[in-house]
């Protein structure tokens, strides 16, 4: 679908540059890279350098950039562009775990603004400047994610996390995990990418399932998991509701 | 950024966190913060930390720390201008963000999981 709209925005001086955040680097994000086959930029991000450079708290979400180099937006949700066809509710199988049954449940429940979004987009890149959604530096920064001292720290704790993983010290992996989401308590990023390195199942959806083992439930390392949390949460608010 | 000791060489500081030091301070945009006791082509990290208020994780069993992204501000971004974000594709080989200087850029962000 963005590979569509860039096809498209293309010869308006628009380039998509996608970003795999993913602690397993390349090798996590190489199955879904390979089967989209960009024409556009496709990068790995290991080390979440999106969240500490540009406050990227959940997927999927942008940063728009102008002809300068100039942020016009700071990152945002970003949902998928909106189509006509009426949604169709994937049938699952009936021996679907109960597990993944809830968590489409509540997946169906998140609300995005993609009518507003994906107007803005077009407008900006047909407008350029002259578009009322590009910002200028000071709402840019004002519209930035706020930081504090815990959260910057926060983010500390995570790229410690991240380099466990990478020698294979899980317990120190989720030690520094958990003081990550404890600080950083607004990034579903940190605790959807912990989880995920918990997987549970084989295939595709292993590091989907986000949550205990339901033979081994006192053995999860976590506080929260992704059906807890967004219950607790409220669907409603998994995404920042978009602002013009 | 992950740090294998307290020293760690300006180049790689610049790289991992944006920020430039430059004769009167640690730079980004406009902003200029002054530091202390640095000198050479290296930085005392704990002094760095202090000066410019960054936070300093550290897991002592295994000579280990990171160092956290700034505040200033109490905003992710201290400037609209954007960080020069340089990031390896599948291959491995590195894209720089200012590379499409002339274009609108959507850097989208997805995770597999």
């Amino acid at each position: 679908m963005w590979q569509a709209l860039r096809e498209e925005y293309a010869p308006q001086g628009f380039e998509l540059i996608t970003v795999g955040m993913d602690t397993l680097g390349a090798e996590g994000c190489r199955a879904a890279i390979e089967a989209a086959s960009p024409t556009h930029p496709a990068l790995i991000d290991k080390h979440h350098v999106l969240a500490d450079l540009f406050g990227v708290v959940n997927i999927p979400s942008s940063i728009w950039i102008d002809e300068d180099g100039m942020i016009v937006r700071p990152a945002e949700a970003a949902p998928p562009p909106p189509t006509d066809a009426a949604p169709v509710a994937a049938q699952m199988p009936e021996n679907t775990p109960k597990r993944l049954k809830e968590m489409r449940a509540e997946a169906m429940q998140i609300t995005t603004n993609a009518a507003d979004y994906h107007a803005a987009l077009r407008d900006w890149v047909t407008r350029g400047k002259d578009s009322t959604f590009a910002m200028d530096n000071e709402t840019v920064i004002a519209r930035s994610r706020p930081r504090n001292a815990d959260q910057a720290m926060g983010h500390a704790h995570f790229e410690l996390a991240t380099h466990f993983v990478t020698v294979g010290k899980r317990d120190l992996a989720v030690k520094h995990f958990r003081a990550a989401h404890e600080l950083v308590p607004d990034s579903w990023n940190f605790r959807r990418q912990a989880w995920s390195l918990e997987p549970v199942g084989d295939g595709p959806m292993a590091r989907f399932w986000q949550g205990p083992r339901p033979d081994a439930e006192a053995e999860w390392p976590y506080e929260g998991d992704w059906v807890t949390d967004i219950k607790r949460e409220g669907a409603e608010n998994y995404y920042d509701a978009w602002q013009p | 950024m992950l740090l294998k000791s307290l020293t760690l060489p300006v180049a790689e500081f610049e790289q991992g966190t944006g920020w430039k030091i430059k004769p009167e301070g640690a730079c980004k945009g406009d902003i200029c913060i002054p530091l202390r006791g640095q000198s050479g082509d290296t930085l005392d990290v704990e002094l760095l930390a202090r000066d410019m208020g960054l936070p300093l994780a550290s897991e002592a069993s295994e000579q280990c720390w990171a160092l956290g992204p700034d505040t200033v501000g109490g905003k992710t971004l201290a400037t609209a201008i954007a960080p020069d974000l340089t990031l390896p594709d599948l291959d491995g080989n590195l894209f720089t963000l200012s590379s499409l200087k002339g274009k609108k850029v959507l850097v989208y962000a997805w995770a597999p999981y």
